[in-house]
């Protein structure tokens, strides 16, 4: 019962939404080139939820993070914040609306300005939504500095003098300064060893806890997605191909796609034999996707309708298990 | 904070002080030399730049037969003390290039910054504009604004600045673009930032080390460029004294009175030299890319 009510009110509810490129020569003539990186995607974030985005490298799963953050404006679709349509805001509603969505970067070295401190980062949020006095800011962003873990002899520091791991440390800092309800982390320990990353995850988690967040967390990791999140929406060239639990879908993918990605899941297990799907061929290209079913080409059980025709996202099963696949749907594939 | 960064920039200055080759010491000082004696032209000038002694014309240097200890560097061919009018030409032709260097840096900036933050129609405008005078020899472009509007000190100081500000706008466009697409503007401004905090608080002081770089190689040629047009007779008017207008109107007496327009050429060219020197070196230590070589 509770499940259902929580479903009627996500915190996030992204439907349709579409972002389209133009690329090409650019200027006033030469041809221009779109390119949809992000296709016709809908999805829920429950609130206290975890939802994970995986996909290959170029799939949208970052452009549907920075449709949703205004960073690429969406070209359509809705993006429903708790009841509020991100979309339609003006940009000085937008910028009040940033306290309660937070983005946390790939690349925190990038992410942190080479020529402020690790502690001015932090207040600044602070500064830019003129909360609280100087001292108060200065009081607050020492104390969540050393939440996250980072001591105080290093608050006055640049971020060249950090490590991965302090960096990210300092970037979720700032992001959770404001206080808000949302944080969107778009592959926050890829650019980190693997001894931190787990460091890192572990920090997220209980920081989940203390903060009360939802998160969104993009990675290409499937491991780290199945131990961190409890929904997965599984990306391919710009489109959803299968979402559901997590549960649901690691032990009974049902696209062809889902399936090779999670036999690729390492196993820990010593003499271990992998059965591995191993797909054939590079993503084909963004500019210039596949007629029908965008992952025809790589797929062992293509037939003459995936060639033609994009399969719907219908359901499968009863616990809101969601794939686009002519195949699992047993549709009438050859003519 | 504020301490901790100020010793950390007290460093690294003297740092470059103990890594500053021979060449861009003597600059450094040469430039040093000169600011003083345009700031104190009043105090150290024998004559003013203005005062005639049509008794007196034309004596040649100290060093020279005829010379005379009450004119260094001799007269000219209105008897006016030749380095009296140097020293005060350093202080006109240091003024209008700094001013123009600034203005130049000032509209390069943020035409950069505009094309950076608009893009399209707004980004192609300015980019068609950067190659219009990158394409056009500014001398040419600076004889038809000075000869179609009447020549003002106000106006020649303007055309001054608007030299070389492509090259402002472009070096600023390529780094603001390169911030704001993946890097820690795009961050600040999910913090919900103002484009203006965006560009002024962040962007800004990371690109300053090339603008300032961009400045002193840009300073020598503005002096260049300012004395090619006093010379031609478009610059600095009489009675009013420049570098180039001094060489300018002492050409009719070059093989009499070779001083007059000599002198005053040297100081260009030890000025212009000193400058791009010390600009090539800064460049090298300012690159981050380059830093530690």
């Amino acid at each position: 019962m509770s499940d259902t009510q929580q479903s009627m009110n996500p915190l996030l509810s992204v439907s349709n939404l579409r972002l389209t490129f133009n690329t090409g020569y650019g200027g006033w003539l030469g041809n221009r080139r779109h390119v949809h990186a992000v296709d016709g995607v809908s999805f829920d974030v429950q609130r206290g939820g975890v939802l994970g985005i995986v996909g290959e490298s170029s799939c949208g799963k970052s452009s549907v993070a920075k449709s949703i953050l205004n960073i690429h404006p969406p070209t359509s679709g809705q993006i429903i914040f708790d009841g509020e349509d991100l979309v339609r805001l003006n940009t000085r509603a937008w910028r009040d609306m940033r306290r309660e969505i937070q983005y946390v970067f790939q690349d925190p070295l990038g992410a942190l300005d080479p020529r402020m401190t690790v502690l001015a980062q932090v207040i600044e949020p602070l500064i830019i939504h003129s909360i609280g006095s100087s001292d108060e800011q200065t009081k607050q962003a020492h104390e969540l500095l050393e939440a996250v873990g980072l001591l105080a002899e290093s608050h006055s520091k640049y971020p060249h003098e950090l490590s991965g791991g302090q960096r990210q440390r300092v970037v979720l800092a700032r992001a959770l300064i404001l206080k808000p309800r949302l944080l969107i982390c778009d592959e926050p320990v890829s650019a980190l060893d693997v001894s931190i990353q787990a460091q890192v995850i572990q920090l997220l988690e209980e920081l989940k806890t203390s903060f009360d967040l939802t998160i969104m967390f993009i990675s290409h990791d499937l491991s780290l997605v199945r131990y961190f999140c409890d929904t997965i929406v599984v990306m391919y060239l710009g489109r959803i191909v299968e979402s559901g639990s997590i549960e649901e879908v690691f032990t009974n993918p049902q696209h062809p796609y889902t399936q090779a990605l999670i036999s690729s899941i390492p196993v820990p297990e010593p003499g271990h034999k992998r059965d591995a799907i191993i797909l054939q061929g590079e993503p084909p290209s963004p500019f210039n996707p596949p007629t029908g079913c965008h992952f025809h080409p790589r797929c062992g059980w293509q037939k003459t309708l995936c060639r033609s025709v994009y399969p719907d996202l219908d359901a499968v099963g009863q616990d809101g298990q969601l794939v686009a696949c002519h195949v699992v749907h047993g549709r009438k594939l050859d003519p | 904070m504020n301490e901790h960064r100020n010793t950390a920039d007290r460093k690294t200055w003297r740092d470059y002080l103990t890594v500053m080759p021979p060449s861009i010491l003597i600059s450094a000082i040469w430039i040093v030399f000169i600011v003083a004696v345009a700031v104190l032209a009043d105090v150290i000038a024998p004559y003013d730049y203005k005062h005639m002694d049509l008794l007196d014309r034309l004596r040649p240097p100290i060093w020279m037969e005829n010379g005379v200890w009450s004119h260094l560097f001799g007269t000219d061919d209105l008897g006016r003390d030749v380095l009296s009018r140097i020293i005060f030409s350093i202080r006109i032709s240091l003024f209008v290039a700094l001013l123009g260097t600034f203005i130049g840096a000032v509209l390069g900036t943020t035409l950069g910054f505009a094309a950076a933050h608009f893009r399209g129609r707004v980004d192609d405008l300015i980019m068609i504009l950067i190659d219009f005078q990158a394409a056009l020899p500014f001398l040419i472009l600076a004889l038809a604004v000075l000869a179609f509007f009447e020549n003002s000190f106000l106006l020649f100081v303007l055309v001054m600045g608007i030299y070389g500000w492509e090259r402002y706008a472009r070096i600023v466009r390529g780094l603001a673009l390169s911030a704001s697409s993946t890097g820690y503007a795009v961050a600040v401004r999910v913090l919900g930032a103002s484009p203006a905090r965006v560009y002024l608080r962040h962007i800004l002081p990371n690109v300053a080390s090339a603008i300032i770089v961009n400045m002193t190689l840009n300073f020598p040629e503005t002096i260049l460029v300012e004395t090619s047009l006093s010379f031609l007779g478009l610059g600095i008017q009489p009675p009013l004294t420049s570098l180039g207008n001094m060489v300018g109107f002492g050409r009719d007496y070059l093989l009499t009175a070779w001083w007059i327009v000599v002198l005053p050429s040297i100081v260009i060219f030890i000025t212009s030299l000193a400058f791009s020197l010390l600009g090539d070196w800064l460049r090298d230590v300012l690159d981050p890319t380059l830093r530690g070589n």
